[in-house]
Order: C-alpha cells, then sequence, then structure tokens
C-alpha cells in the first residue's frame, strides 16, 4: 500500500495538494488559538461570577455551563452558527440597521470560544477553589480591594491548579476545529477531504493531516510543560 | 489626636455564629506601645476578637476604633452587622498588620515580593523605595539572604518571620499576631518568638494572641484572659500569672505550667 502512494501529490504547489493542506493546518491553528482564548476570558468571568457575583451572575452563569455541556459539541456548533447569525441579523434588521456578514474566522472563533468557555470555566472555578482561603484573607487583611486580590493574588495562586485543565482544553479545542467541517470552513479536515475525493487517496492524505495534528499536540505539549513548571515555581517539587 | 488616642479601642464587642454566641461584650484598649498578650482556652474566643480588629470577622454588635477612628458599620438583614464604607475599611486595614497562625505567604511571590506587595499594591509606594525597605525589615528579621526564595523552600519559622516582614513593611498602627507559634515545630519556636520580642522591645503596638504563657509573661504590658467569651480578668502579667484571682484562671495557668 505504501509503495502504491504518490507523494508528490503531497507537494506544495498546485497539482500537489500540500499547500491546501497546510492552508488549512494554519486555519485549524487559528480558530483553535482565537477559540481557545476566547474561552479562556469566558472561562475567568465565568468562574469569578459563580464563586462571586451575585445570585443573577450565579444563575447566569449556571445556566451557561449546564447548557454547554450537556449538548453535544457539533450540535452546539450548528445552532450558533446558523441560529445565531441568524438571530444577529434579524436584530440588526429590527434595530433599523442592515444585516452584518460575520466573516468565517470570526464566526469559527466565536463558536469555539463559547463551548470552551463552558468547560474553562469549571476548570477556572475548581482552580480557585484550591487556593488556601488564608492566601486571600491576608490580603484583604492588608487592605486590598476586591478587585486587586483577584488579581495580585488569587488568579497567580490558582494558575498553577488550572494549567493541567487548561491543557486538555487546548488539546480538545484543536481538534474541535475539525467538527467546524461539518459547516463548510476550510480547515484541515475538510482540504483533506477534498484532496481525498480528488486524488482518491484517502489514505496518504487522512494519515497526512493526521501527523500535522499530532505535530501540533507534540509542540503544545513542550509549550504547555514550559508553563506549568514556570507557573509551578514557588511550589513544592511534588504535588 | 494626641498620644493618649488608643492605637485599638473595642467596645461592647459581641460576635454570634448563628446561635452560638463566641463573645459576649469584650471592652478591650491598647494605647500606643501596648503590647497586649491574650490569653485563654480554646473556644474562648480569642482569635475571634482578634479578627474583629480588622474586621475579617465582623462583629455582631459593638463598636472598633483604630487610632480614634471607628470602623463606619450598617446592621444587616440578619440583625448582625457589615461594614458601611469599603474605602474607609481598606484604609485601616492597611493601618493594621495581621500574623497569622498558618503564615498565610503568597506562595507564588518571592520572599522580597511578599513584602512590597502591600507597600506598592495598598500603599502606592515607589518600587525602589519598596525594595529598600523591604531589605531592611528582612535584615531585622534574618531573613536578608532569602530574599530570592519561595516560601515553600524555607522552614516554618522561616516562613512566619517573613510573615512578620511583611508586617512590618507596612509600618502599621498596631500588629495583630494569632497565635503565631502554633504551627511550628517546636525546635522554630524560638526564632519567631526572638523576633517578636525584639519588636516589642521597640514599643510597638501589639495585640497578640497566643499560648506561650512564659512568652506572654516576659514581653506583654498587659495580659487579658478570655473565658467563654468574656474577659474574666486582666492585668499586668505579675498579676495575672503570680496572682491570679479568678479560679478559672489559676486552674488555666496550673494545666499549662
Amino acid at each position: 500500500m505504501i509503495d502504491a502512494m504518490d507523494f508528490s501529490l503531497l507537494a506544495l504547489s498546485s497539482p500537489g495538494w500540500g499547500g491546501a493542506l497546510l492552508a488549512g493546518f494554519l486555519r485549524s491553528v487559528e480558530l483553535a488559538a482565537g477559540g481557545y482564548l476566547l474561552g479562556l476570558v469566558i472561562g475567568l468571568l465565568g468562574a469569578t461570577a459563580k464563586l462571586y457575583g451575585g445570585r443573577v451572575l450565579r444563575d447566569i452563569a449556571e445556566i451557561y455551563t449546564l447548557l454547554i455541556r450537556a449538548v453535544p459539541e457539533l450540535v452546539l456548533m450548528l445552532l450558533f452558527y446558523y441560529v445565531g447569525t441568524d438571530l444577529l441579523n434579524k436584530l440588526m434588521g429590527a434595530m433599523g440597521r442592515e444585516g452584518i456578514d460575520i466573516d468565517g474566522l470570526s464566526a469559527g472563533i466565536l463558536v469555539i470560544g463559547l463551548v470552551q468557555g463552558g468547560y474553562a470555566t469549571e476548570v477556572i472555578r475548581g482552580a480557585i477553589r484550591a487556593v488556601p482561603p488564608g492566601q486571600i484573607e491576608a490580603a484583604l487583611a492588608f487592605g486590598m480591594s476586591p478587585l486587586k486580590v483577584l488579581r495580585r493574588v488569587t488568579l497567580p495562586a490558582m494558575t498553577p491548579h488550572a494549567l493541567p485543565g487548561m491543557a486538555n482544553l487546548w488539546m480538545i479545542a484543536t481538534k474541535d476545529t475539525a467538527l467546524l467541517a461539518v459547516i463548510g470552513f476550510s480547515e484541515l479536515t475538510l482540504v483533506t477531504k477534498q484532496a481525498a475525493a480528488a486524488t482518491r487517496e484517502y489514505f496518504l492524505f487522512f494519515i497526512a493531516a493526521g501527523l500535522l495534528y499530532l505535530a501540533l499536540t507534540l509542540i503544545s505539549n513542550l509549550g504547555l510543560r514550559w508553563l506549568e513548571r514556570r507557573a509551578r515555581r514557588g511550589l513544592p517539587a511534588a504535588a | 489626636m494626641n498620644d493618649a488616642t488608643p492605637a485599638v479601642e473595642i467596645r461592647d464587642l459581641h460576635k454570634h455564629f448563628g446561635r452560638l454566641e463566641v463573645l459576649k461584650g469584650i471592652s478591650l484598649t491598647a494605647r500606643p506601645g501596648d503590647v497586649v498578650a491574650v490569653i485563654g482556652g480554646s473556644g474562648s474566643g480569642k482569635s475571634t476578637m482578634l479578627r474583629c480588629i480588622n474586621m475579617l470577622e465582623t462583629p455582631s454588635a459593638g463598636e472598633i476604633a483604630i487610632h480614634g477612628e471607628a470602623y463606619a458599620m450598617r446592621p444587616t438583614r440578619d440583625g448582625g452587622l457589615e461594614p458601611a464604607d469599603r474605602r474607609q475599611l481598606q484604609r485601616i486595614r492597611a493601618q493594621l498588620g495581621m500574623v497569622f497562625q498558618n503564615f498565610n505567604l503568597w506562595p507564588h511571590r518571592t520572599v522580597l515580593g511578599n513584602v512590597i506587595e502591600v507597600p506598592v499594591q495598598v500603599l502606592g509606594m515607589p518600587r525602589d523605595e519598596a525594595v529598600a525597605r523591604a531589605r531592611q525589615v528582612l535584615d531585622r528579621v534574618g531573613l536578608a539572604e532569602k530574599e530570592d526564595a519561595y516560601p515553600a523552600h524555607l522552614s516554618g519559622g522561616q516562613q512566619q518571620r517573613c510573615a512578620i516582614a511583611r508586617v512590618l513593611a507596612v509600618e502599621p498602627l498596631a500588629m495583630l499576631f494569632d497565635e503565631p507559634t502554633s504551627a511550628l515545630d517546636p525546635e522554630l519556636v524560638g526564632e519567631v518568638l526572638n523576633v517578636i520580642r525584639d519588636l516589642a522591645a521597640e514599643k510597638r503596638t501589639m495585640i497578640l494572641v497566643t499560648h506561650e504563657m512564659g512568652f506572654a509573661r516576659d514581653v506583654a504590658s498587659h495580659v487579658v484572659y478570655l473565658k467563654d467569651g468574656r474577659i474574666e480578668e486582666q492585668g499586668p502579667p505579675e498579676q495575672i500569672f503570680g496572682d491570679p484571682r479568678s479560679p478559672h484562671l489559676q486552674q488555666f495557668i496550673r494545666s499549662i505550667a
């Protein structure tokens, strides 16, 4: 089988599909990174809302995480993408403005970010609860404002506890981008499918795509390990 | 404000947790330079009283004033009190320094980082100045060599000395010690007590909740014995330890001697 594979099909320029594959890969990384960062921001807000918010904020965060984690991601993505843009356009129309055209990248990032945010909220909430309350109490006792306590004590102290879970979420984000193929994003999976269908070399292209995803994971691992070492400095070696 | 203004004044302090009444009307005054030792059995309310002074616990009733300024309080729905003015609360708290039983250093910052944190972030001191002052106080507590270490890499005694340096760096009106040696291995207690003893000798105002009776006797200018949420007896250390009147206090002193 390997002998029969025509590796020239992976050449960067036409008629090779390598360039298209790489472009799809970059699009996947963009979607994952953007969605992940958005998810991180939502997660920080969601976790603080759940832990320190008033009743209304807490309930909103609760419903959000419940729904996100209850519904399959693919369904959520279809829902956010089709229903979301539709609603947004109707809303703009009702306000007398013309419908806006959300570009694909932003829409994709939004969709992934909204899903990631639900999980990130829970990861960060757990990490904040793992911070010994005495550290927060000490900051309050010295007259720090609650917001400053959050920024200077709670968030940095919770980071080492959040990192393993957040690293996991990054891995999931890179793979969730493949689900966007269903909506028609030219990310790695969709491009791979097109290349495979056009050349009938399914094995070759899907192996190549798999290797690209693997490479992303391996590189990410290096970065995450570095981050974890950095965040854990000052903590006892074994934990 | 003259020198007669008490550094800390507590008037008729009550505190209950649910139906459990922990403090049943405590009045206590610490003038500048006083070293007040608070002793008593576990559950007598001594830590709760101390934590009311900087509002880590909010009193159910009563008044607390720091250097003549009383905390503005307002009633809560469940019949207690809460601080009414967050800015005032933060301002008063920044004038008090607390040393905790479990040190409560910030683990993600170095020894130096812990000591400059409040001066820079709360008092708005320029960083250079804060670092210079931090080095002075670290030298005082014998941690000059350790400024780049993280708390987890220090012994308990060193961590507590760092916590004391963190308090000294804010030049507080009064220092609050909440059983500062109770979490330490016996051989590390001495180094922390020595630091506190030096500070007491400098006439710094302190309120010290402690189980170290010999130490309280040595350094305190005034000793308060708490029993079941009330001050049962108070006076100079010679009187409290040498000639206790209340039978409870007599028994308490016998039991730890």
